[in-house]
């Protein structure tokens, strides 16, 4: 069994037996992490370049861990400092990377489609670790697997995502991939945040989360991205934390067996309230193990993909 | 079609694990927990425990080791194996390991076993227990409980059948490699 794709570009390209096998992957690999001697040799010699042309913390280090796990060489490459601030075009940078014979290339940029344009350009696997406001596969698929695990399947939930849909990758990956693996999706947030069009997709919108909140089995709670100036889409964070934010009083409408997932990193009392993110039904830091696992599975199985 | 023998029937198969069984507590290694590899390994380990279980009264514990994460041909097969789920319930340190295997040829899945058991901890001592080992050698590895020592041609294929995955036992020899799994 193989991907039927040579690049993780976007969520679109998989197949559902390609999330499965992923998936599958990821679960049997959890066990390396819990073992005193968190490495297999499987990708001994292997060379994995992580180019994060944009900032990260959780992502970058779930990548670097997952690529020392599998015993690979995990290589960090960032904007500031390299030779992309002097000048370099990106397709230079990324010539010359090719040139030092990495196995796969991780890719994150603030604009979107750079990881697809990279794909073009070098001969090596390239994984999409977000690309501006398109795409961040490898967060749908960590999602997945962190729903499936509590809910035992995918097919027929409800799930809602609620927030910044505009500015969010994470939300337009998990709406394609929540979708083809026979999910209810919806999505809610202020007018300002809904994307126009988005309901071309299939999705439901609401403009008031009370309305969404009761039938949800997942809610995905999504962050102010304040790094795209985000708020000024509302008058006050104070007003969008009282209209859109989960907080005690609206989870008094929710399912008792409501899950809470949030990508991270939270801004604690604007769209989720603290008592929620650490409340009984959050998953959000199950979602950051399980990363690990699936980042695992990923370069695992995209090191064997053939040319 | 491949032609194919009969190389053991199922009663064949049990007295030879319970002939195992047998040995190891001779050699005083009944406190001595089991690991099968996968696939087949894991249901033989379960089988010879259930033998061993027999004559002490004590099941062993037994594990379960997928080596797939450990192999050496990585770069030679077409495609990335399956990974399973690799699960050791108890401590391999200082424990007395018996790994148990189907079919001993050339040693190259013991080799990564070894690997993955050492990666656990620091066994006390390590066995291997096969149900037939067929000879070629590439690694100089040795079992000491063998269910049957046969002499085969490089190009046949010793298959041992196990119910549970199988649907049945037996053990059978054919003449060339169809697909290998």
């Amino acid at each position: 069994m193989s991907l039927s794709v040579r690049h993780i570009l976007s969520v679109n390209d998989l197949t559902k037996k390609d999330c499965a096998l992923i998936l599958k992957t990821a679960q049997n690999m959890e066990e390396i992490s819990e073992r005193s001697v968190k490495k297999v040799p499987i990708l001994r010699g292997k060379t994995i370049l992580l180019c994060f042309f944009e900032p990260s913390t959780r992502t970058r280090t779930s990548f670097e861990i997952a690529a020392k796990r599998l015993s690979a060489d995990a290589v960090n490459i960032s904007s500031v400092g390299s030779s992309l601030s002097k000048g370099e075009t990106l397709l230079d940078t990324a010539k010359n990377l090719e040139a030092m014979n990495p196995d796969i290339l991780v890719v994150r940029h603030a604009q979107s489609g750079i990881p697809h344009l990279l794909a073009q350009a070098v001969d090596c696997p390239v994984i999409n670790a977000g690309d501006g406001m398109h795409e961040h596969p490898t967060q749908a698929l960590l999602d997945l697997m962190t729903i499936l695990k509590v809910k035992k399947r995918i097919a027929g939930l409800h799930i809602a995502i609620i927030g910044d849909i505009l500015h969010s990758r994470v939300a337009l990956s998990n709406i394609i991939l929540l979708k083809k693996m026979g999910a209810k999706v919806s999505l809610a947030g202020p007018a300002s945040m809904i994307p126009l069009g988005i309901e071309q997709f299939g999705v439901p919108i609401f403009y008031d989360i009370r309305k969404v909140i009761p039938s949800a089995d997942v809610i995905m709670m999504l962050r102010i991205q304040r790094e795209r100036e985000a708020d000024s889409f509302f008058p006050s964070l104070r007003e969008y934390s009282r209209f859109f934010g989960l907080n005690k009083e609206t989870m008094k409408h929710a399912k008792k067996d409501v899950v809470i997932l949030h990508p991270g990193p939270v801004n604690r009392g604007v769209e989720i309230a603290p008592e929620i993110a650490d409340g009984e039904h959050s998953l959000i830091l199950d979602q950051v193990t399980n990363g690990v696992a699936v980042r695992m599975a990923l370069l695992y199985l995209l090191c064997g993909a053939k040319k | 079609m491949a032609e194919q023998k009969l190389l053991m029937t199922e009663a064949q198969m049990d007295k030879a694990i319970h002939a195992m069984a047998e040995k190891v507590i001779e050699d005083g290694l009944s406190e001595a927990v089991l690991v099968g590899i996968k696939t087949r390994g894991v249901p033989l380990a379960h089988w010879l425990a259930r033998r061993l279980a027999q004559i002490t009264r004590k099941t062993p514990k037994v594990g379960e080791l997928d080596i797939n994460l450990y192999r050496d041909d990585l770069s030679e097969v077409a495609e990335q194996p399956i990974i399973h789920k690799t699960d050791i319930p108890f401590s391999v340190d200082n424990s007395g390991i018996i790994l148990v295997d189907d079919v001993l040829y050339t040693g190259r899945t013991i080799r990564a076993a070894l690997d993955a058991l050492i990666d656990f901890g620091r066994p006390k001592f390590v066995r291997l227990a096969v149900l037939v080992d067929r000879g070629w050698r590439e690694l100089p590895i040795q079992a000491e409980y063998v269910g049957l020592t046969i002499k085969t041609k490089i190009d046949e294929v010793v298959k041992v059948m196990l119910e549970e995955c199988d649907g049945k036992n037996e053990v059978l020899l054919k003449e060339h490699f169809s697909k290998r799994t």
